[in-house]
């Protein structure tokens, strides 16, 4: 099995520094193809592609593209970099290595879309991709691909780095919107959805960077091509963030189709030092984690809509055989714990305590009952909370009450022999 | 550079809060937003202190204590907590004498936890100052922190 390398391509062999590099290589190209389609011809192939985004949330990127283009007046693009969930890079590679392709992305959306203004939200933590984000944008000035009459066509684009400064939730789409108008990072209750009312109450499209990154490829090869990557589920490549015990780390670029084993061993080489896999977490933090019997599902696998989560934006996490689960979910939990935003109760309240039961599953120190809180809890707060942070957040727990039921009836049994012992 | 050159560089509306709130605590020595500094940007911007306040508390990388001259943030998720064969975070509260959360007594460092900082490819890994160190081992470590006494010194 090998990479197929589309939105990778050129990393390594361009300098990221460089426009020309860039230009070259056949850069900018595309937006001039673009420029000669109109808009709907545009969100046709976007919409033939079959591309949904890669952020996590797996939304057809030609709904939200279409919505705006039905808008008028003001609006923005916004391009979601904000990369907090544990175990994912891509975007911070695909920042540092090719961010020409990324703001080509973004002038063919708002091109298509008619927007002319747009922010790039990149967090806080990732000073060398806004350094090298600002660097780009200036040269992409300079050549006239950014700013007034672009390619010299009455087209008006100008884009901006805005940082986040270290929360999570700020990856949440309204969130972000909140935190770019100078506000904490608490989500909106929707509707209205961004496409309607967004970035200063204003029609906005916000995708992810890998989204964007896709779309000149989209538009080189045309929609129907690139639709026949990957698979039937789910069109095209996807990058995968690889991390964990695995002997080699790193980020890969698949097509959908591939399984999550063929990933771990023939890309990654296979666990490290002769130990074995235990669990696998997908996604990242707000992922299911799996055992070893399951990583023949594809990346895209339908299996799991019932966490409804899937493989969020494409981490895969391989822990092996010595590592706890419990130690596993209390780090995880506390994560969500700390990055809840406060704006609603389930979350709020119900990490804090779920992070005490796990800490009682954790000490051997836990009862039947408790067993029985943390499933309920879990259940609350995935089926009540205002924003994705919660409905996602126990996607862990759920996933191995069902797949690792025996870790959690044998730490039961533990805690009883050990109050007997007592 | 004076508070108010920083202040004068942005527009004046609150969508510029938090890009000053992140400069002013980039140039400052002892990393954190004084009493003083939230009465400026809130007359400069025309919002409230108390809002100011909102967002000054709400993100982690910002403070309202002052903290060391170079922060250091261990990455504490799974991919590297898996890949940490030594255990960083002890191993620094060792080398600096010092808890996750407190501030050396010379006013150096600050050591913090963060959660995942993207370098999961090159676990284990920590950012001072947020600059990224990754694959981490004690020696390093030792040789790191002594890079950063030496510059001071
Ligand atoms: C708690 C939380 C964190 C999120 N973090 C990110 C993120 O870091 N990057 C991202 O692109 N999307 C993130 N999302 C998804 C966004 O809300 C949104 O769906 C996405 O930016 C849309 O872009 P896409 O359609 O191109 O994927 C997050 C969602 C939630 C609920």
């Amino acid at each position: 099995m090998k990479e197929h390398k589309l939105l990778t391509k050129r990393f390594g062999e361009i300098d990221p520094f460089s426009i020309e590099d860039f230009v070259n290589v056949g850069g900018y190209e595309t937006l001039k193809k673009a420029m000669k389609m109109t808009s709907e011809e545009i969100i046709y192939e976007v919409e033939a592609s079959r591309i949904t985004g890669r952020g996590g949330a797996n939304f057809p990127t030609y709904m939200k593209m279409r919505a705006m283009s039905k808008e008028t007046g003001d609006m923005y693009l916004v391009c979601n970099a904000d990369e907090g969930e544990p175990g994912n890079f891509k975007d911070k590679h695909l920042m540092e290595k090719d961010p020409h392709q990324l703001i080509e992305g973004m002038l063919i959306s708002a091109y298509a879309v008619g927007a002319n203004r747009g922010y790039i939200y990149i967090r806080g933590e990732y000073q060398s991709a806004v350094y090298l984000l600002e660097h780009a944008i200036n040269e992409a000035r300079k050549h006239g691909y950014l700013g007034q009459d672009i390619c010299g066509k009455d087209f008006h684009f100008d884009l901006e780095v805005r940082q986040g400064a270290g929360a999570y939730v700020c990856g949440e789409e309204f969130a972000l919107l909140e935190s770019i108008e100078g506000k904490p990072g608490r989500t909106r209750v929707k509707p209205p959805f961004p496409t309607e009312a967004g970035l200063f109450m204003k029609p906005t499209l916000i995708n992810n960077v890998e989204t964007f990154s896709t779309l000149p490829h989209i538009i080189e090869m045309s929609g129907e091509e690139y639709g026949k990557l990957g698979s039937s589920f789910a069109s095209g490549t996807k990058l995968i963030s690889l991390s964990g015990n695995v002997k080699h780390k790193g980020l890969y670029e698949v097509e959908y189709g591939t399984t999550i084993r063929q990933v771990i061993e023939e890309l990654g080489g296979g666990v490290s030092n002769g130990q074995k896999i235990n669990m696998v977490q997908l996604g990242g933090a707000c992922g299911p984690i799996i055992p070893e019997h399951l990583l023949d599902m594809d990346i895209d696998n339908e299996r799991f809509e019932i966490f409804n989560s899937k493989m969020g934006a494409g981490a895969i996490i391989v822990i092996d055989d010595r590592f706890d689960l419990f130690e596993i979910l209390l780090r995880t939990m506390t994560f969500f714990a700390h990055e809840s935003c406060g704006k609603c109760a389930p979350c709020r309240e119900g990490h804090i305590q779920i992070v005490k039961l796990l800490q009682k599953f954790y000490d051997t120190k836990v009862t039947y009952k408790d067993y029985e809180s943390l499933v309920s809890l879990a259940n609350v707060i995935h089926e009540t909370a205002l924003c994705g942070l919660g409905q996602t957040s126990t996607t862990s727990i759920l996933a191995t009450v069902e797949f690792f039921q025996y870790y959690y009836q044998q730490r039961i049994r533990q805690s009883e022999r050990r109050e007997w012992a007592l | 550079m004076q508070i108010i050159d920083v202040l004068k560089k942005y527009p004046a509306s609150q969508t510029s809060l938090l890009e000053i709130l992140l400069e002013i605590d980039r140039l400052k020595d002892n990393h954190y937003i004084s009493k003083e500094e939230v009465h400026m940007i809130s007359e400069y911007l025309g919002v409230r202190t108390s809002h100011v306040y909102s967002v000054l508390t709400f993100y982690t990388l910002l403070s309202t204590e002052p903290r060391g001259k170079h922060i250091i943030q261990v990455c504490k998720d799974i991919p590297c907590y898996v890949n940490d064969a030594f255990d960083v975070r002890k191993t620094l509260e060792k080398m600096l004498n010092m808890s996750v959360g407190q501030t050396s007594r010379d006013g150096l460092f600050t050591l913090e936890e963060t959660a995942c900082i993207g370098c999961c490819d090159e676990a284990p890994a920590m950012l001072i100052d947020l600059e990224p160190y990754t694959n981490l081992t004690r020696d390093k470590i030792e040789r790191i922190l002594a890079s950063y006494r030496e510059v001071t010194l």
